[in-house]
């Protein structure tokens, strides 16, 4: 044992053992005083908001993610913005924040196209890259009707939730999945895609502004801008501008006298509501 | 005008012909992890350039200083180890109380590069290579490591939004296709050889 130990040079262990400690030891109390020093006072309410938020950043708020929309409610911004957390989420931030509760404005994202392969035809054929982004800029993409859907799937590959399908040439938003984020609406570069609020009880399945008969060559489910809608609803709440028929939906009622009247069949009667409830 | 001579052959050579990623091999996982989009790319690169220089500056006066003058110059890993990760720690403790905005665009990368092999092994070769003699030169030297570290990632993020758009072999998607696209860029950088001994007749 000895002779081993003697065979080591001691000395030079004992220097390694002291510099590599001493650097180390100098590094964790440079540190240690550092973080003490230059500590950054944290806000605790934005911890709590923090928790209270879902989590999934998708910037439905209004702001760049969860820890975004925590600073700026700690900072006085409205308690009701998370549209995927809901009225739980948004009562537990009103509690923290000690003002009086407001119910999340849920909404939903709705496709405004109904150009499915019976009703519109390609101009050409695209053989390109198959994003709606890539094909938009070859002459507006291959579809007819300019203002419709592409259905390459931007929008379902964006979708956080996964709500979103492509059939019949058209992409299909799953309703009760839908949280009503808003990221395929900014994706969607033909902007057909509308976030409208979970009360809507008529939507509008399209977004061509051409003039009546172009847009009915070009598909046969377009609105062609009759304002037979506008002059049938009996709370005033359509009205046509630019040949497309808008409705007010917090008029509406969803009594359906515009979709006998419509001679295309281009407006719907939903409930979002009733969907959302498992009806 | 020689000195100044030899700061830009060391910067062009770190840059294109001996470039770390390309050609050494060193920080491939950032290199593949933080290459998706663009801006990301960017702001890592940068964040390269300055922790290199940072920790160039830290280790280059304790290896003459410390280890030298001890005898302990097998003790470099080590050491270097130690103190880029404290050095790292540090500037972000700072940099968070002083300069929140430049914490918020370099925050989430500082701590990624911590022990970064390419930040180490610019400190270690720094050492080594016979053309750096001084500090000046071993700051340089770093700066074109940190420059062709950037330069790689902003090629290679464009590489892959291509790869991306493009419709590839179900088996290919993914990562595979990503590694390949890296060795083709890989490739490249080889047709830089030669290039600064023929610029300055060396």
């Amino acid at each position: 044992m000895a002779e081993i130990l003697n065979s080591l040079d001691t000395q030079n262990i004992l220097m390694a053992l002291l510099v590599v400690g001493l650097v180390g030891l100098i590094a964790g109390i440079v540190l240690a005083l550092a973080s003490r020093f230059f500590e950054v006072p944290m806000d605790e309410t934005i911890t709590k908001v923090r928790e209270c938020l879902p989590g999934a950043n998708c910037g439905a708020c209004g702001y760049a993610g969860c820890d975004e929309y925590a600073k700026a409610v700690a900072e006085g911004a409205k308690t009701n913005l998370c549209i995927p957390g809901a009225d739980s989420v948004a009562a537990q931030i009103a509690e923290i924040m000690g003002v009086s509760a407001e119910d999340v404005i849920e909404a939903e994202a709705v496709v405004k196209c109904n150009g499915n392969c019976n009703a519109t035809c390609n101009q050409f054929i695209y053989d390109g890259i198959n994003t709606c982004q890539a094909s938009t800029t070859l002459y507006g993409g291959p579809s007819a009707c300019k203002y419709g859907c592409i259905g390459c799937g931007d929008c379902a590959a964006a979708c956080p939730s996964g709500a979103i399908c492509i059939a019949d040439g058209i992409a299909h938003i799953n309703t009760k999945i839908c949280t009503g984020c808003g990221i395929c609406a900014k994706t969607c570069p033909k902007k057909v895609i509308e976030i409208v609020p979970q009360v809507a009880r008529t939507i509008v399945l399209c977004n061509n502004k051409e003039k009546g008969a172009v847009a009915r060559k070009n598909c046969q489910n377009a609105c062609i801008g009759c304002k037979k809608c506008e002059l049938n609803c009996p709370e005033k709440a359509i009205t046509v501008v630019d040949n497309l028929a808008r409705v007010d939906y917090a008029k509406c009622t969803g009594c359906g006298i515009c979709v006998e009247n419509c001679p295309t069949k281009c407006l719907k009667v939903v409930d979002f509501v009733a969907i959302e409830n498992g009806k | 005008m020689d000195f100044f001579k030899g700061l830009v052959i060391i910067i062009m050579s770190q840059i294109l012909v001996d470039n770390y990623v390309l050609r050494q091999f060193l920080g491939i996982c950032p290199f593949l992890g933080v290459s998706k989009k663009l801006n990301q790319a960017v702001g890592m690169g940068f964040s390269v350039i300055f922790v290199m220089l940072m920790a160039t500056a830290v280790t280059w006066p304790i290896q003459l200083y410390i280890l030298d003058k001890n005898g302990l110059g097998y003790m470099q890993t080590i050491v270097f180890i130690l103190v880029i990760a404290a050095l790292v720690q540090f500037v972000e403790i700072v940099l968070k109380k002083f300069i929140p905005a430049l914490h918020k665009s370099l925050g989430v990368y500082l701590p990624l590069i911590t022990t970064n092999c390419a930040v180490l092994g610019v400190t270690i070769n720094n050492m080594n290579d016979e053309r750096v003699t001084c500090f000046a030169e071993s700051m340089v030297s770093s700066l074109g490591v940190g420059l062709g570290f950037l330069l790689a990632m902003v090629i290679f993020a464009g590489v892959r939004s291509r790869i991306d758009e493009s419709e590839i072999p179900e088996r290919f998607k993914g990562l595979p296709a990503t590694l390949i696209a890296a060795s083709f860029v890989s490739l490249s950088f080889f047709g830089f050889d030669g290039l600064v001994e023929n610029i300055f007749k060396l």
